[in-house]
């Protein structure tokens, strides 16, 4: 048999609702990136009723064992030493220098067994990095399927098909439902959202349930270009797009910090010792090199230089990854690393990373058909967007 | 009788690189061929009517982008078709495969070991950073750090900013990894043999030394400063086959305005005043020119071509030393058809059109060297094999098919009557066969070059792939010798542009390019 990529355990559904053949690339699978012709609607189901996505391409690793909390405090940048069980984290996690190898959440199952989702292959990295404690790393991987509802009708669909202890669940809380699964309030859509965990071989059975109770709310299910509009809206990094991880990064310089990708908020110095904690506390008191900022560039102007030679404006509705570069009056100071056309802001947004400093008023360059133009990119706080039912 | 500005002796690709460079730099040049036909060990020849056999080299890596760029080389004929994977067929009937993309190797180590396919992405990395740091070095003549003349101190400069620019741990690992053996080197990385074994070959092809002599550990980091397009460590075969690569280069030297005479073997140097001043054939023919340029290899070169009473005696005993023993064969196989791989899947016969490494651990390996080291050969011997039909049609019969398989170890050293030969070659295709049951019914001709025969050939003494050992002792500014490498020799006006001298062997044409470099520089001055 060819190896070919791989298909997550829901792919037999995916496959069957694929109207586009737009299939992308996903940690070694085969992942939608859009269903439809386009992904508006998908896009649009995430903000106003819910989107279901398949995000098994999420490396899972299962700490168990006596140390498994002491080892998961000492290897993220993150306090979680208060962490009970139920309770789930988002953080990143450094190497000796304090860049960031990777970012995920950390989830306690409970008393003694832990569950760390990454972007990229960790294993390895754990492994080293657990050296003198007493657990077992896991690789649970290709064990569990992931399903992410999002979007404000998420709970009512979940309630419907797991009862209302969905109702119950905080922001970051993770439940056991029916024995062998359990569903998460968090997502990457900066929305009201859960994350549904699977065994594999239940897959299936759990995707048709959902589908089939969200049915009556609109449900739709959506790929990645829709969730990275919405992850761009709500301002979250995405890793090899706005930054190159420790261990990939072929230079010092190519890898970032958590201060650096406005993940200051999750460095805990306070806490005892962690990997990379020497060298954040000294970028904390000297001064990062650069910093995340969200940028919103004049789309009216931009419509207007469209306007002048007599075309249509032409917004970036599927994202665009890759280095832009940004500038003050004189010079350079930044790159913007992805950029989206927001449907519900009605905005032009790019997520950058710039020195800090620099001005508020910064410019980006854009083609207006064949021709490049500047045009003034104004530095926003992030998130850019942030509605209330996300933690309500 | 027209005098020359330059005569080249040896039409070896890093001769016909080196006359190249002088041709376009207006120089008049003479390049003298023993054979028939240029090319030396960069050759492709009919042995079998019909099928086309790489008796020498038979793949492109390291040579280097400059060369194709300067001398146009695509406009006079080179193709390049990517090797696209690596297979190791087991005789368990399972086997290990680098593909050509991430997620496919990734997945297919993951069979083998989860650790391993963790640690191969740093790895390569790893492997990705120091090439990057060393690979200028290909580029520069090496100085003589106890030298105090101003090019030496210059060039050290440069060389320390190449160095500079690394990560200190990244330079630690290099210092490690040119000192060890290969085999130390993997076994802190890796625990899945057949990974191991494959990593290790990188360190020893051409080698006479085992997987765990120190200093396998460098030459693995010579094959890994290649690039096709950009692409590290990536492999290419020449469309045509090696012979196709180095007419190109041929075509460009003459387009450039050299000359090229073929059957014309040079019987020695002619020295006057001290002075190289031109060269006898063989058969009794002048040619007369400023400077003399020799591709042949260090010991040929000063043991034979050059009359002893006009070399210092320790420059004669440096050149005496230089280690050349050679453990390589090659073996060509004229087939009937596709030969199948009991380890290779339905549907995955793409492999085929990879490397094929008959290397299951790294003991095979080490054994293979053991057998061989007192002067005999491998009773399992390590082969490198391609399909190069697969990848050119052109290679064979339509639906017939040639193998080449680089084979190690059987030394120099052995008595090479035609009886040693056959049971050797015999060796070779048992080997083979246990991975391929069907591949002794599908031969149609097969063909040997030992060391003797690539010696007698190509006239490399020993028959060594690379001009004498990539080995510590006998690189850098001590290629071949302390006083002399940087291409020039103690006779005046004679030069060096062959595969002893700096950066050493494969098919780079970096000393063919690098010695014209210096050459020019020295003429102007």
């Amino acid at each position: 048999m060819m190896l070919r990529l791989k298909t997550t355990p829901f792919h037999p559904r995916t496959e069957a609702i694929m109207q586009a053949n737009q299939w992308r690339r996903w940690g070694g699978y085969s992942v939608a990136s859009a269903y439809e012709m386009t992904h508006d609607r998908e896009y649009l189901a995430m903000r106003n009723a819910c989107a279901l996505l398949d995000v098994s391409a999420l490396y899972k690793y299962q700490i168990t064992g006596p140390d498994a909390h002491a080892f998961l405090d000492r290897l993220v940048t993150r306090d979680i030493s208060q962490m009970q069980p139920g309770g789930m984290a988002y953080t990143p996690w450094c190497d000796s220098r304090g860049k960031v190898v990777d970012d995920g959440t950390i989830c306690r199952l409970d008393e003694g067994t832990f569950r760390l989702t990454a972007a990229d292959p960790n294993y390895h990295w754990l492994e080293e990095n657990a050296a003198g404690f007493e657990v077992v790393i896991e690789d649970v991987s290709e064990e569990i399927g992931t399903l992410a509802l999002q979007g404000p009708c998420s709970r009512e669909v979940l309630a419907e098909v797991f009862g209302d202890a969905i109702r119950e669940l905080p922001f970051y809380g993770i439940i056991h439902l029916e024995d062998d699964l359990q569903v998460s309030r968090t997502g990457y859509s900066g929305d009201l959202g859960y994350e549904v965990w699977v065994p594999k071989q239940r897959a299936l059975e759990i995707w048709d349930r959902i589908v089939e109770k969200g049915r009556r709310y609109a449900l739709q299910p959506a790929g990645i270009w829709a969730l990275d509009v919405a992850r761009i809206e709500a301002g979250l990094i995405m890793l090899d797009v706005d930054y190159t991880p420790a261990n990939k990064a072929t230079t010092p310089a190519q890898a970032s910090t958590p201060y650096e990708l406005g993940l200051g908020w999750s460095v805990h110095l306070k806490k005892p010792h962690f990997v990379g904690k020497k060298a954040l506390a000294r970028e904390k008191a000297e001064g990062s090199a650069l910093t995340l900022v969200g940028l919103e560039i004049d789309h009216d102007r931009l419509a207007q230089e469209h306007e002048k030679i007599g075309l249509p404006v032409h917004y970036p509705f599927v994202p665009w990854r890759e280095i832009v570069p940004i500038f003050d009056e004189q010079q350079q100071v930044g790159y913007a690393t992805c950029g989206s056309w927001s449907p519900t802001l009605k905005k032009y947004l790019a997520l950058a990373q710039v020195k800090p400093g620099s001005s508020e008023n910064l410019h980006v360059d854009i083609m207006v058909d064949r021709y490049r133009k500047r045009f003034d990119a104004k530095v926003k706080k992030l998130p850019f967007f942030n509605p209330p039912r996300k933690r309500g | 009788m027209k005098h020359y500005d330059a005569i080249v002796i040896g039409g070896g690709h890093n001769g016909l690189v080196h006359a190249a460079y002088l041709a376009k730099a207006g120089r008049q040049v003479l390049v003298l061929e023993r054979r028939h036909t240029v090319g030396g060990a960069t050759i492709t020849e009919e042995i079998h009517p019909g099928f086309k056999f790489l008796i020498g080299s038979y793949l492109i890596s390291l040579l280097r982008p400059q060369v194709i760029q300067e001398l146009e080389l695509a406009k006079h004929g080179l193709e390049l078709l990517p090797l696209e994977s690596t297979l190791v067929p087991l005789t368990n009937g399972d086997y290990l495969a680098d593909w050509p993309d991430h997620d496919m190797t990734r997945r297919e180590l993951l069979r083998h070991s989860r650790r391993d396919a963790e640690t191969y992405e740093e790895f390569s990395l790893t492997m990705r950073r120091l090439s990057l740091a060393m690979k200028p070095l290909l580029d520069l003549f090496p100085p003589d750090p106890t030298s105090l003349a101003p090019r030496d101190i210059e060039q050290m400069a440069r060389i320390k900013g190449v160095l500079g620019h690394m990560q200190r741990k990244d330079f630690h690992t290099l210092c490690r990894l040119c000192t060890m053996s290969i085999a130390d080197f993997l076994d802190e990385w890796f625990e899945t043999q057949p990974l191991k074994a494959i990593k290790c070959t990188s360190g020893i092809i051409g080698t006479f030394m085992g997987v765990r002599s120190p200093g396998t550990g460098y030459v693995a980091l010579h094959h890994y400063l290649g690039e096709i397009d950009g692409v590290r460590r990536s492999w290419a075969f020449p469309k045509g086959g090696t012979g196709a690569f180095a007419q190109s280069i041929a075509n460009a030297a003459k387009a450039f305005g050299a000359e090229i005479l073929e059957n014309a073997p040079v019987h020695q140097v002619l020295i006057k005043h001290g002075a190289a001043c031109g060269v006898v054939l063989e058969d009794g023919r002048e040619f007369y020119a400023d400077r003399v340029i020799s591709n042949a290899d260090a010991q040929r070169t000063f043991l034979k071509l050059v009359p002893k009473e006009h070399l210092p005696d320790d420059f004669l005993w440096d050149i005496q030393r230089f280690r050349s023993a050679s453990p390589a064969c090659k073996v060509n196989l004229a087939l009937d058809g596709l030969p199948t791989f009991s380890a290779v899947p339905k549907g995955n016969e793409q492999l085929l059109r990879g490397s094929i490494e008959i290397a299951p651990s790294v003991d095979y390996l080490e054994q293979a060297y053991d057998d061989a080291k007192y002067g005999g050969w491998a009773r399992k011997p390590f082969m490198d094999a391609l399909i190069p039909s697969l990848l050119d049609p052109g290679m064979a019969p339509p639906g017939k098919h040639v193998m080449s398989l680089f084979v190690e170890y059987a030394s120099s050293e052995i008595d090479w009557t035609p009886e040693k030969k056959a049971q050797f070659l015999e060796v070779v295709v048992d080997t083979l066969a246990e991975y391929s049951p069907d591949l002794k019914s599908k031969i149609i001709h097969k063909h040997i070059m030992t060391p003797h025969d690539i010696q007698e050939v190509f006239g490399i003494t020993n028959g060594h792939i690379f001009h004498g050992e990539l080995s510590l002792h006998q690189l850098l500014f001590l290629k071949p010798s302390p006083q002399w490498a940087q291409y020039k020799t103690p006779v005046r006006h004679l030069w060096m542009c062959g595969s002893s001298t700096h950066p050493g062997g494969c098919i780079t044409g970096a000393p063919g390019r690098n010695a014209a470099m210096e050459l020019l520089k020295d003429w102007s001055a």
